[in-house]
């Protein structure tokens, strides 16, 4: 487990780096000319704004750059992570082949608590109705097969606190 | 709100690929065919509205030196609200969901360095008593928010 999770390996970034993720991590301006405006708060010159945010995207410190859209008020109101009990050996083969599904929006290895929690893996299912959510439920299990060794589905009732990730 | 054909595009083609460069408009304008200063407007307009929550960089948290993690808890129905505003008290509790199982209450904790997850566990377990589960991501499979309007 230990072994797995030193994967996500940490990345070099330096100061100027993180004076950029600071102006930016609430998001871009929306202005006709964004990253200059990144570069006036930062007291940088855009180039390097630019080599800058690209290299961190290169090295997957910025995931990708764009909108997110609320699911939510899309109309997607049903959200549902399933979590499934699948053979450990195969798991990237699987998990590759879950993720790919286009409504699962994540999914995720993690640890499992023998014995009252045996799911290894985890897929965030959205859908208009709960109904949606479970019969898109349905379609990963039938493509599981007989990997798929249990699983469940957890509806959220009421989001209790929801704040963007900061960084300093 | 009625979503009109090129709020669409913006959501459909937008979520992901957003240009670095000095004039990223021109270049969406020539893409996605519609002009410029029409784009600009049209997602100031979401954002406003609430359709899209962010727009801009979304940082891996974990690749900045952060810690973060997936943590459970089973609450009992009777001290529900009072272990939830306990855990939402911390700074670090990024999001919390109650959810129908008897593990019912789910949150995600962002620290500024890994070995601090442990930490604000403890302290959750020693405030309220109950076990926190921790199930940090082993490994990422695909993340791709790929809503289709």
């Amino acid at each position: 487990m230990l072994a797995k999770q030193q994967q996500l390996e940490e990345v070099q970034i330096d100061e100027i780096d993180r004076k950029i993720i600071a102006a930016t991590q609430q998001g871009l301006p929306l202005t006709r000319h964004p990253y200059n405006d990144v570069a006036a708060s930062v007291g940088v010159d855009v180039a390097e704004i630019i080599s800058r945010m690209k290299n961190m995207t290169e090295l997957g410190v910025i995931r990708r750059t764009g909108v997110v859209p609320n699911h939510y008020k899309l109309g997607f109101k049903a959200n549902g992570m399933s979590v499934w009990n699948v053979p450990e050996e195969k798991i990237e083969e699987l998990g590759k082949k879950v993720g790919s599904i286009d409504f699962v929006s994540h999914c995720y290895e993690r640890p499992r608590f023998l014995p009252e929690w045996p799911y290894n893996l985890f897929a965030m299912v959205h859908g208009k109705s709960r109904e949606e959510v479970q019969q898109k439920v349905n379609v990963i299990a039938e493509l599981l097969a007989q990997d798929d060794f249990g699983h469940q589905v957890l509806f959220s009732t009421k989001i209790l606190k929801k704040t963007g990730l900061r960084i300093k | 709100m009625e979503l009109h054909a090129n709020d669409k595009i913006i959501i459909n083609q937008l979520q992901g690929g957003f240009p670095i460069c000095e004039d990223p408009w021109s270049e969406l304008e020539k893409k996605l065919n519609i002009p410029a200063d029409e784009i600009i407007q049209r997602i100031e307009h979401l954002k406003n509205e609430g359709i899209l929550s962010r727009f801009g960089p979304m940082y891996h948290a974990e690749k900045m030196g952060g810690g973060l993690t997936l943590a459970a808890m089973e609450v009992s129905h009777e001290s529900f609200d009072e272990i939830a505003e306990i855990v939402n008290e911390f700074p670090e509790v990024a999001h919390n969901y109650a959810r129908d199982h008897r593990l019912s209450m789910w949150f995600v904790i962002a620290t500024e360095t890994p070995e601090q997850v442990e930490d604000v566990i403890q302290k959750i377990e020693n405030k309220t008593g109950i076990r926190v589960y921790n199930m940090p991501k082993l490994q990422e499979f695909f993340l791709g928010l790929k809503f289709e309007v």
